[in-house]
């Protein structure tokens, strides 16, 4: 069982990468192949925005290519749309997804609708990167994790990798996509460290993963997320319980038959997400497991999610927002007993 | 008086010609519309016409344009389907928009036109980024963005109008001020009436022309078009202009009905200016061209829009099976 994790991870390769260094190796791939591919943002040029995930593009593709902007989200997401329609691959990047919120009309009224509204005569070939940056006392505008908001929308598609491997797998296939796809990391993944082969390669968007196999609960997971699972596994793995954990990697679409068959498996659900509980990720994969294999479920379904309030600053809120393996162990443990 | 006779005749009678067509076109659809045929809203471009006319026609094919949600007149003068447009707007499998769009969501991508749609200001920085795209692929195309005066409410033209100064994209800005943003008069959406002024604070050359003098608006955009194609960064041309009919549909202007936002005096002397007669009257009174001539123009535009709409009518509507096609364009998605 092991093995076939593995393999999804990139096993038989020895060669780590941390969580920034593959985003920057998918850009500077994807860049090498493709004239058409360009990065565009506020703070490309800048480490403490991006990381290192721009580290040595400039030097490499020019400042054309890799654009430094002011600040302007509006404007420089719907250039990048339109940049787009005239035949090339922007990929923009929002250093903090807080901002992003400026640029809801180029991403939702704009890109994610144009396809449809043309009768399918024009697609909107791009990445909107928006990274999640919270913690460390940032309070409620730089905080936010919006995925669930993007996805919401028809025509665009969200991803959100959990490692290296899929960071930049699932980068590859965002750019290599013919639709908007709004690619969202967590800083707090940067530094993770992981197998990445040099080739380039692809992590099919739509299809979600098992990390661990098991047969006693599903845990859904996505993003840093996955790793809280993940934990909270090695602790129930001590106490006999043998939890599956599945990372989602695609929000938008979501790997519903992966969902479905490991929950008629396991006929329980813990479902983490980090993003808020009302009418988000954690209630879609609820409802989408309700309404397609409801007679499996042994017990009810349990969301861990954020509290729908805003993030706070003070480290001793924060420490009670964010989610923690003990509350998935916790959550897993009521679930056990239950049944 | 124009100065017509600084033109070759072949220009001026495609102005009119043009002209015409949109002008027919969007007549054409009022008694649809009346009638409850024609049910998607129309933003009709009448009066407006010498604008779009006059800009486009320095266009190449390879040029690129985004239009707003009153761009019936942008989608015909960049080259695109009469036949096509109106089967849109009937709402037929046939139209440039395969039934999805409607009358605010023209596209011929053939023809540069690479969209219109009807968020006030939405399109303007699509338009910086086409130009981005030409700029990275050391092109010299230009791309033309309308927009209205209501979209000098909207902060994105000024963080477009930055960005495209900034990098010297080759981008026309063309502001048709109409002089109603829908509802509401333009003194009091801004302090000061006149718009063009607000390029200068981002070093752009701006020009304020009299939108109805289709010759002012040829030469105006010849100069801006050129300029723009020679590498030298944006232009931002103000228009002057007036629409003949409401906001959204034919009627907004009836007088005595509750939608009657404009003063009767107003519009007459509005009328009294229309850019298709100013054109007519010039090239007559100059001997280039007979009323016979342009008659005969008239008549053969009346005839191409009205086999549009006979081609629209009996075209088929989209299959209700098919309601979520084009939502992604990747196979299988």
């Amino acid at each position: 069982m092991m093995s076939q994790v593995a393999r999804e991870m990139g096993d038989r390769c020895e060669r780590l990468l941390t969580y920034c260094e593959a985003i920057n190796e998918a850009l500077f791939q994807m860049m090498d192949a493709d004239p058409s591919v360009f990065v565009i943002g506020q703070g490309i040029r800048s480490p403490w925005y991006v990381g290192n995930t721009a580290k040595g593009l400039l030097e490499a593709f020019g400042p054309k290519r890799v654009l430094d902007t002011p600040v302007s989200e509006n404007c420089v997401t719907g250039a990048a749309v339109g940049a787009a329609l005239a035949g090339m691959k922007p990929v923009v990047v929002h250093p903090r997804m807080d901002f992003m919120l400026y640029a809801l009309d180029p991403i939702i009224n704009q890109a994610a609708n144009w396809y449809y509204m043309n009768g399918g005569r024009l697609s909107v070939p791009m990445v909107i990167w928006g990274i999640i940056n919270r913690g460390g006392e940032q309070a409620a505008q730089h905080s936010q994790a919006l995925h669930s908001v993007f996805a919401h929308t028809p025509g665009l598609k969200v991803v959100m990798p959990a490692t290296p491997f899929d960071a930049k797998g699932l980068l590859v296939e965002a750019i290599r996509d013919p639709d908007p796809v709004v690619f969202v990391d967590d800083r707090w993944l940067y530094g993770v460290s992981g197998p990445v082969p040099q080739e380039l390669y692809g992590t099919p968007i739509g299809t979600g993963v098992i990390r661990r196999y098991g047969s006693d609960v599903t845990i859904v997971a996505s993003s840093y997320m996955t790793h809280l699972a993940n934990e909270a596994a090695r602790h129930l793995e001590r106490e006999n319980i043998d939890p599956e954990v599945l990372d989602l990697r695609s929000v938008k679409p979501l790997d519903r038959k992966l969902i479905r068959e490991s929950v008629k498996k396991t006929g329980r659900l813990v479902i983490v997400d980090g993003g808020w509980k009302t009418c988000g990720l954690s209630g879609e994969v609820a409802a989408i497991v309700g309404e397609e294999c409801f007679g499996y479920l042994k017990t009810p379904i349990v969301r861990l999610a954020l509290p729908d309030c805003p993030a706070p600053a003070s480290a001793s809120l924060e420490a009670s927002y964010y989610p923690q393996p003990e509350a998935i162990v916790h959550a897993v443990r009521g679930l056990l007993k239950e049944s | 008086m124009m100065a017509v006779q600084q033109h070759n005749i072949e220009d001026l009678l495609s102005l009119f010609k043009m002209m015409t067509l949109i002008r027919e076109c969007e007549e054409s659809l009022v008694d649809p519309i009346l009638s409850g045929e024609i049910r998607c809203p129309c933003h009709l471009y009448t009066g407006q016409e010498a604008v779009a006319v006059g800009i486009c026609a320095h266009l190449r094919h390879d040029d690129y344009v985004f239009g707003t949600h009153r761009s019936h007149g942008h989608f015909l003068a960049k080259g695109g389907d009469v036949k096509k447009l109106i089967a849109e707007i009937y709402g037929r499998q046939t139209g440039c928009s395969r039934g999805r769009g409607g009358s605010m969501h023209l596209i011929a991508p053939e023809v540069g036109f690479l969209g219109s749609a009807p968020i006030v200001a939405g399109t303007v920085s699509l338009g910086v980024g086409a130009a981005l795209a030409a700029s990275l692929r050391c092109e010299d195309r230009v791309t033309v963005v309308f927009f209205g005066d209501g979209a000098c409410g909207e902060g994105v033209l000024y963080e477009s109008l930055n960005f495209a100064s900034l990098h010297k994209l080759s981008v026309l800005f063309v502001c048709e001020n109409n002089l109603y943003s829908t509802h509401m008069p333009l003194r009091e959406c801004r302090p000061d009436d006149n718009i063009s002024r607000v390029a200068e604070a981002f070093c752009i050359p701006s020009y304020r022309i009299d939108g109805q003098d289709v010759l002012a608006v040829f030469e105006t955009g010849k100069n801006a078009v050129e300029f723009c194609r020679g590498g030298n960064g944006p232009v931002f041309l103000e228009c002057l202009t007036y629409r003949y009919r409401g906001h959204v549909g034919p009627d907004d202007n009836i007088q005595g009905c509750h939608t009657d936002i404009r003063p009767q005096a107003e519009i007459q002397a509005w009328l009294a200016r229309d850019p298709i007669m100013g054109l007519e009257n010039a090239l007559i009174d100059a001997g280039m061209t007979s009323r016979e001539h342009l008659e005969a123009i008239k008549s053969e535009v009346r005839s191409l829009v009205r086999e549009a709409h006979e081609r629209a009518k009996s075209s088929p509507y989209p299959d209700p099976d098919a309601i979520e096609r084009y939502v992604f364009a990747a196979p299988g998605a």
